[in-house]
C-alpha cells in the first residue's frame, strides 16, 4: 500500500513504515534507547531524504519514549531530579548540535561527520557493553567468582555542587550529569537520534546509577531533548514529515509496549549482549560504507526552490 | 499608410507554413494525493495541412516534457586517509527536476545537431541550458554525473521511437511520471521536423501540485512552522500515552 509523504515528497509502502516503527519500538522498550540510531539510517535506506529522516526520526522518538516512560513511571523506575539535571545539559547540547549540523550541512560534510560519529560511538559502546555483558554472564555461570564493587569512589565524587538523587541512591555533584547531558545532546542533534544508546552506558559507567532506574530516566530526558530537536527542525528547515512520523509512531508505540513487557522477563546480561551485538552490527555496516569504494563517486544535493 | 499596406501585401505573399501541429494533453493537471504513486500522461495531436503532404524526407515528431527547475550541488568523493569523503563540489544554479524526450525515431537521424542546439531538445543540451557558469574549471565529469544519476532515477529519459505517428497525421506520446515529482508547472513541447529541421512547434503547460490533506499539511509546515511543530509533538505525545493506556487496559 503506497502512501505519498507530503514533506518528504516520496511515495513509500505504509506497511513497511509501520513494521519499521514496530521493530524499533520493541528495541526502544527493551533497551531504553529511543531507537533513533536505527530508524534514521533505515529511513535513509528506504529513500527518505536525509534531512527529513533526521527531523522525523526525532519526532518518532518522542512518542516511543513517552510510551516507554509511562510504563517505567508506574514501576517507580524513573529518577526525575536526575532526569531534569541531565535535561539542562541536554537542551543546551542539542541547541549547539543543531547549530553545528547546519554549519556542516553548508560545508557538504554532514554525511561524513554523521557516519564517523556513528562508527566511533557505536563501536566503542558496543565493545564496552559486549565486554561487560560477557563478564557478567560468566559470573552467573561460575558463582563465587570475584564481584565488582558496587560503589566506586573516583574523581566524579569529588566535585562541588553536590545534590541528592534519592531514586538512584546517589549523592554526587550536578556537574557530571550536566556534562553528560550536554555531550549527548550535541551528538543527538548531529546524529539525528535521541541519544539513549550513549546516555544509558554513560549513566551506568560514569555516573554510577543503578541499572533499574537508568532506562526510565534516560527515556524521561530523551522525550524532552527529542521534542526540542523536533521543534528546532520544524522551525529552521521545515523537514518534519507528520504523515511519516504518524506511521512510525503507530508501529513504534505498540512495539515499545511489547518491548517494555519483554524487558521484565529477560535477564539483564542477555539484554546487554543482545544490544551490544546490534550496536556493533550498525557500526560495522557504516564503517564498511566509509572504507569501501562507492559505486557512484558523485552525489546530488537538490536545493528545493519554491 | 501605403507603407503598411505594402508590408501587409508582402507578408501575405509569403508561403504560409505548410504543416502545423494541433495538440492536447490527457490531463489538465496532476494532483498529488496520499495514494499518489506516479502518473501517466498522454500527449496527443494531429498535423494540420493546408496543402497535400510534400515530398522529400518523412515527417518526424519529438515531444519533450520538462519539470520545474531547481538548484543542485554535485559533490564528488575521493579517498582521504583511507575513507571516502566529499572533496569537490560544483553548484548548478538551475536544472530541470524532470526531463523526458520521446521521438518517432533516433534523434541522431531525425534531428539536425545545429537545430538541437537552437531548440535545446536532447537531454544533455536541455539540462546544460540552465547550468550557466560553473565553479570548477573542468566541470564536465560533474555534469555527466548529474545526467547519469538522474537517468538512473528515471528523472531524465530519452525514448527514441516511442512516439507513434499514424498516417503521417496523428501522433501520441506516453510519459510515465515518477512518484517523487517536484511540484510546479511542467512544460511540454511538441516539434514537427522534416529533414532534421523544425517546421513547427507547440507548447503547453501541465500544472502538478499537491491536493487535499497533503496540501494542507505541506502549507501548514511552511506558513506556520510553530503550530506545525507543536502539532507533531502533540500527536507524538498522545499516541505514546494512548498506547500505554491501551496496553494497561488490555492487561487488567
Amino acid at each position: 500500500m503506497l502512501i505519498y509523504l507530503p514533506i518528504a515528497e516520496v511515495a513509500v509502502n505504509a506497511l513497511l513504515l509501520l513494521g519499521l516503527g514496530g521493530v524499533v519500538g520493541v528495541l526502544s522498550g527493551l533497551f531504553g534507547v529511543g531507537g533513533g540510531f536505527l530508524i534514521t539510517p533505515l529511513l535513509f535506506f528506504i529513500g527518505i531524504p536525509p534531512g527529513v529522516a533526521v527531523a522525523t526520526g526525532s519526532n518518532q522518538v518522542v512518542a516511543s519514549s513517552v510510551s516507554g516512560v509511562l510504563a517505567h513511571l508506574k514501576r517507580k523506575a524513573v529518577d526525575i531530579p536526575m532526569g531534569l539535571v541531565l535535561l539542562v545539559g541536554g537542551v543546551a547540547g542539542a541547541g549547539a548540535g543543531i547549530f553545528a549540523f547546519n554549519y556542516l550541512q553548508a560545508l557538504g560534510q554532514i554525511d561524513l561527520v554523521v557516519q564517523l560519529s556513528y562508527v566511533l560511538f557505536l563501536g566503542l559502546i558496543g565493545l564496552l557493553m559486549a565486554q561487560e555483558g560477557v563478564r557478567a554472564w560468566r559470573r552467573t555461570r561460575r558463582p563465587g567468582g570475584p564481584r565488582a564493587k558496587r560503589h566506586q569512589h573516583h574523581w566524579v565524587h569529588n566535585l562541588p555542587l553536590k545534590m541528592k538523587f534519592r531514586a538512584s541512591g546517589l549523592y554526587i555533584s550536578v556537574i557530571p550529569p550536566v556534562a553528560v547531558g550536554f555531550i549527548v545532546g550535541v551528538l543527538a542533534a548531529i546524529m539525528g537520534v535521541g541519544g539513549g544508546f550513549i546516555m544509558v552506558p554513560a549513566m551506568i559507567y560514569i555516573l554510577g546509577m543503578p541499572t533499574k532506574v537508568v532506562i526510565g530516566t534516560s527515556l524521561f530526558q530523551v522525550i524532552f531533548v527529542s521534542a526540542f530537536t523536533t521543534m528546532a527542525h520544524a522551525l529552521t528547515n521545515q523537514s518534519v514529515d507528520v504523515v511519516l512520523a504518524l506511521l512510525l509512531i503507530v508501529g513504534g508505540v505498540v512495539g515499545a509496549q511489547i518491548g517494555t513487557r519483554l524487558s521484565g522477563r529477560l535477564k539483564a546480561e542477555q539484554l546487554r549482549i543482545l544490544l551490544a551485538a546490534l550496536v556493533l552490527a550498525v557500526a560495522a555496516k557504516l564503517a564498511l560504507d566509509l572504507l569501501l569504494t562507492p559505486a557512484e563517486l558523485y552525489s546530488l544535493h537538490a536545493t528545493v526552490l519554491r | 499608410m501605403i507603407r503598411a499596406l505594402a508590408l501587409f501585401l508582402l507578408l501575405a505573399a509569403l508561403p504560409a507554413r505548410a504543416e502545423t501541429v494541433v495538440a492536447g494533453l490527457s490531463l489538465d493537471e496532476i494532483g498529488i494525493t496520499a495514494r499518489f504513486d506516479g502518473s501517466e500522461v498522454l500527449i496527443y495531436g494531429a498535423v494540420r495541412r493546408d496543402a497535400p503532404e510534400p515530398d522529400g524526407p518523412p515527417l518526424q515528431v519529438i515531444v519533450t516534457l520538462e519539470g520545474p527547475a531547481g538548484a543542485v550541488t554535485i559533490r564528488k568523493k575521493s579517498r582521504e586517509a583511507g575513507i571516502w569523503i566529499n572533496t569537490e563540489q560544483v553548484g548548478v544554479a538551475a536544472t530541470p527536476s524532470y526531463y523526458a524526450v520521446a521521438s518517432t525515431g533516433p534523434l541522431a537521424d531525425i534531428l539536425d545537431p545545429a537545430e538541437d542546439v537552437r531548440q535545446r531538445i536532447s537531454v544533455p543540451l536541455a539540462v546544460r541550458a540552465f547550468s550557466g557558469p560553473l565553479e570548477v574549471a573542468d566541470a564536465r565529469p560533474f555534469t555527466e554525473a548529474l545526467l547519469r544519476i538522474r537517468e538512473a532515477e528515471g528523472l531524465y529519459s530519452l525514448s527514441e521511437g516511442s512516439v507513434v505517428l499514424v498516417e503521417g497525421t496523428l501522433f501520441r506520446a506516453d510519459f510515465r511520471l515518477p512518484a517523487n515529482l517536484v511540484e510546479g508547472d511542467y512544460k511540454t513541447r511538441i516539434f514537427l521536423l522534416r529533414g532534421g529541421i523544425v517546421i513547427d512547434a507547440h507548447r503547453a503547460a501541465l500544472p502538478v501540485h499537491k491536493v487535499g490533506i497533503e496540501r494542507t499539511i505541506f502549507m501548514l509546515s511552511r506558513q506556520n512552522p510553530l503550530v506545525y511543530g507543536l502539532l507533531s509533538l502533540f500527536i507524538a505525545v498522545v499516541a505514546g500515552w494512548a498506547a500505554s493506556a491501551a496496553f494497561r487496559f488490555l492487561r487488567s
